[in-house]
């Protein structure tokens, strides 16, 4: 028939790319994951050899990749969270009937999501600068001591936090204000009539109503913070004392700087293996709360 | 409600104020970067820090394209923007159109595992991806930021959800006339798409513009970088001059911003698109 032709003709081209030089490669990693791929071998394939799970297992005996680990769980649980509030807060602050210029707030509180991030880190380790930083400047108004933010072990992974909520949460916050817009004025009237206080309208109305795309944003979110890279790429280069060295930072470095491959894909793998995991529980979760 | 039918006024200021402040913390480092990137070099390491500079200069930028190459970056990032977008979105407007509304065999099969591969993170393809561009002899080229990313799954997605809204009756009436598939595409479909194209167009230009870890793996050659590229390498080398990094972030950042502020409506209706009525 003529038009199953034309129908593959729209989209062959698309699956061709993707299924080339993505679903390709995927396989690919999984298969390099179980060898030694290194640079003798990028150099001539006759020196690569497999290898099993010996990848994975030094992995697991790697100080740093743990460390690496640590630091990206550290920024998923408290970036994710504080980023998620901050971007409720927002998107209830917009929808209220009291803003005026709400375009202009909209406009003002996203701008930083379209901002390039390299540019941006940039910006942020000048506000950083524990001499002549904004941030010091106003803290020390307020009479607290200036912070070394990103030369202080303690403090690189909070600075990096506070600006990736920054950069963030705008998007989430046009997500949430767009289900806020679309739960109807008619259940906010009833549980008026009802005589329920403004507490209990957002708690038995908002929520329940917002719940499915409160899981997605979740979903989504701690995803996107699981590959955490340029922050530290350009703010900290992983430092000080390594405090700053995420997940992929150490698969950059040890793929492209050491041409570890074979370890590098394994790195790889278990990142995607633990935000799979993640994401499976949470969507569960979900399910059990729904049907609860 | 209570509270604001007793003190509406208290409850406006306070709402408008808190959204003031937010504001301040998104726009103020923004402003900051561009005062900053017109002051003398070494103007702003001082303390208290100087937010306006005491003269205007641009000879921050004069030197950035002066010595720093910023000219040949920024005619790769506008370069290599253009012509993935321009590519991407035929393709994935292409296909995303046929899985709504064409059909063929194993159609909502293969769609289902484009979905299911959506939760794979595109860094898991990156070092195989590598060393295939090595072989095809696109490493180091603008073929190795170009060629993996000519299409993309939730282009594809966003069009279908976009396209499945286009009633079957005007396929039918057009292919009655005799029109074939692709005569009805550009004619009858396009325009109907248009509003898709364009949210899909802002969207790939401002991802391709800001994308960072894949050209940083790619391309080698300082010839090549794009402005994200560049200035991470840059910012590497001149820790100390703020001046001249704040230049090179505004040259970096100021052509998304306004490319945002004047197309801002289909950007935003594109993430509310991909998620909310998905």
């Amino acid at each position: 028939m003529r038009n199953v032709g034309a129908a593959w003709c729209f989209v062959a081209p698309a699956l061709l790319v993707i299924a080339v030089f993505f679903f390709l490669p995927v396989v690919a990693g999984l298969a390099m994951s179980l060898t030694d791929f290194d640079i003798y071998a990028l150099a001539d394939s006759g020196n690569l050899r497999l290898v099993g799970l010996q990848n994975y297992a030094q992995l697991l005996q790697t100080p740093l990749f743990w460390q690496a680990f640590g630091n990206t769980l550290y920024f998923v649980v408290v970036g994710v969270p504080l980023s998620i509030t901050v971007s409720f807060g927002a998107a209830l602050l917009l929808h209220s009937r009291l803003v005026k210029f709400q375009a202009f707030f909209r406009t003002a509180l996203f701008a930083p999501v379209v901002t390039t991030l390299v540019a941006v880190a940039v910006i942020w380790r000048y506000l950083f600068h524990p001499h002549y930083g904004l941030l010091n400047y106003a803290l020390g108004l307020l009479g607290i001591p200036p912070i070394d933010w990103l030369g202080d072990p303690h403090w690189a992974m909070p600075a990096i936090i506070v600006f990736a909520v920054w950069k963030n949460f705008g998007y989430n916050m046009i997500i949430l204000l767009a289900g806020l817009q679309s739960i109807p004025g008619q259940l906010y009237e009833a549980a008026r009539i009802d005589g329920a206080s403004m507490w209990q309208q957002f708690r038995h109305v908002t929520l329940p109503m917002l719940a499915p795309i409160v899981t997605m944003v979740n979903i989504l979110t701690i995803a996107g913070y699981f590959q955490l890279f340029a922050e530290p790429y350009v703010m900290t280069q992983g430092g000080p004392l390594q405090s700053t060295v995420s997940v992929l930072y150490f698969m950059y470095e040890e793929g492209f700087k050491w041409w570890n491959l074979g370890s590098a894909s394994a790195v790889a793998f278990v990142l995607f293996l633990f935000i799979f995991c993640v994401t499976a529980v949470q969507l569960r979760l979900a399910r059990w709360q729904s049907a609860a | 409600m209570a509270v604001c039918r007793v003190r509406p006024r208290l409850a406006g200021l306070l709402v408008n104020g808190l959204l003031l402040g937010g504001a301040t913390i998104t726009l103020l480092p923004l402003v900051w970067m561009v005062s900053v990137s017109l002051m003398s070099p070494g103007e702003a390491s001082a303390f208290p820090p100087p937010l306006l500079p005491g003269r205007v200069t641009f000879a921050n930028y004069r030197e950035l394209f002066a010595h720093a190459g910023m000219g040949r970056y920024l005619v790769n990032s506008v370069v290599l923007t253009i012509v993935v977008t321009l590519v991407s979105v035929l393709f994935n407007v292409a296909a995303g159109y046929a899985f709504a509304k064409l059909r063929f065999a194993g159609r909502d099969r293969i769609f289902k595992v484009l979905l299911g591969a959506l939760v794979i993170p595109s860094q898991v393809a990156m070092v195989p991806l590598f060393l295939l561009l090595k072989q095809l002899g696109l490493v180091n080229t603008y073929g190795g930021v170009i060629v993996p990313a000519m299409a993309g799954i939730f282009g594809i997605f966003v069009v279908r959800q976009y396209a499945l809204s286009i009633p079957d009756d005007l396929l039918e009436a057009a292919r009655i006339d005799g029109a074939n598939e692709f005569r009805i595409f550009r004619s009858v479909i396009a325009p109907v798409l248009k509003p898709i194209v364009v949210t899909l167009a802002v969207f790939t230009s401002l991802g391709t513009w800001n994308d960072f870890m894949w050209p940083l793996i790619v391309l080698n050659d300082s010839e090549l970088y794009t402005l994200p590229v560049a200035l991470a390498s840059l910012s590497r080398e001149h820790v100390q001059d703020n001046e001249l990094m704040m230049a090179g972030s505004v040259l970096t950042t100021l052509p998304v911003l306004l490319v945002f502020l004047v197309l801002q409506r289909y950007y935003i209706e594109g993430l509310t698109l991909g998620s909310v009525k998905g």
